[in-house]
């Protein structure tokens, strides 16, 4: 299994890497063709890189960090007997401390829904891990400010919420009309 | 140096120092990981801050405000929203693309649709959500986000 995920990982390594050659082939290319256009695009490719190079390294620890600190088995723990306002803020919390692509989260979502979590905990939980990522937060702070940040944060987590009970009540009532519907 | 910058520093710092207190081998294997990811991220962050420049150096500005601008009309607003879902960067990256449009005249509202529905959807991933929590469970989830990542670019747009 560990070594299966290693291989895959590799895989997305070399795509990545290949899609950086074919960036980088294009951009020797073009910037030789139009010799005119080279200050602009060095000079704002490099403004970005500065910026990136400045907080990459500390994001990558605080997510390193949270992955080791807040292991998966703790949110299902938390989250599975949780109900309420509170249980709601919870799952938002637990999605928005441990980090990873949304394709992690979907088992810990499964292990949950399987325990018996409210949907609507299960949606919020999956919609934070999507988007109301810390270091995901603190990149966003970085490069578009905090007027941005915060409006979008306070917005995401309200219509979460929403979107969590609204989901809830669909499932909730279409299971009413059409009989016992497993979703597994 | 900006504010920003040594804010998420001096956090980092602060953390990985309570970290070494409570525990030094899972630190150790932290930093690790950080080292990993970082590599692991780096080809495609060159990839998308050289796509950047090449954006700003040949792509008009009127251009960009065309599509996604403040007078690009609710269909710019869609246009940006599909993007967001089909497109698979890492939302880490997806920021300073979005700053460099913003820069370049792309409207608010585009901006936080595009980053909502990029980070919300996942159409590459759709079909093992839906193996893993069932079909009506990842449908709803994705097609409302499409729907909460409008109306919070709307408002944004509105009150920004």
């Amino acid at each position: 299994m560990k070594k299966m995920s290693k291989e895959k990982q590799k895989k997305g390594l070399v795509k990545d890497m290949l899609f950086l050659g074919i960036t980088l082939a294009v951009a020797v290319v073009l910037l030789l063709m139009f010799p005119e256009k080279r200050e602009p695009v060095i000079s704002s490719s490099k403004g970005f890189l500065m910026e990136m190079i400045l907080i990459l390294p500390a994001v990558m620890i605080l997510m390193g960090l949270f992955a080791v600190f807040v292991p998966n088995d703790v949110i299902v723990k938390y989250l599975g007997r949780s109900s309420g306002i509170k249980g709601i803020f919870l799952a938002i919390f637990m999605g928005a401390f441990p980090t990873g692509p949304l394709y992690v989260a979907f088992p810990i979502a499964a292990a949950l829904l399987k325990k018996g979590a409210r949907i609507s905990n299960i949606i919020a939980f999956l919609s934070a891990w999507a988007c109301i990522k810390i270091p995901q937060e603190l990149v966003e702070l970085q490069f578009l400010g905090l007027k941005f940040m915060i409006t979008r944060l306070l917005l995401t987590v309200v219509f979460v919420i929403v979107m969590g009970t609204v989901i809830e009540q669909i499932v909730l009532w279409s299971g009413k009309t059409n009989g016992h519907e497993q979703t597994s | 140096m900006n504010m920003t910058a040594i804010f998420i520093n001096a956090l980092a710092v602060v953390c990985l120092f309570f970290a070494l207190i409570k525990d030094r081998t899972k630190t150790k294997q932290a930093l690790k990981m950080a080292v990993i990811s970082f590599f692991r991220i780096s080809p495609t962050v060159l990839a998308i801050i050289l796509i950047i420049g090449l954006f700003s150096g040949f792509v008009p500005e009127s251009q960009i405000s065309k599509v996604v601008g403040e007078n690009a009309g609710f269909r710019g607003v869609l246009t940006v929203a599909f993007l967001g879902a089909i497109l698979h960067i890492p939302s880490l990256v997806s920021f300073p693309l979005a700053a460099s449009l913003l820069e370049k005249g792309a409207s608010i509202t585009s901006i936080a649709v595009f980053i909502t529905t990029l980070t919300m959807i996942g159409m590459v991933t759709l079909p093992l959500e839906i193996r893993i929590l069932g079909k009506k469970l990842a449908l709803l989830r994705n097609g409302l986000s499409f729907i909460i990542a409008i109306i919070i670019g709307l408002i944004m747009g509105a009150i920004l």
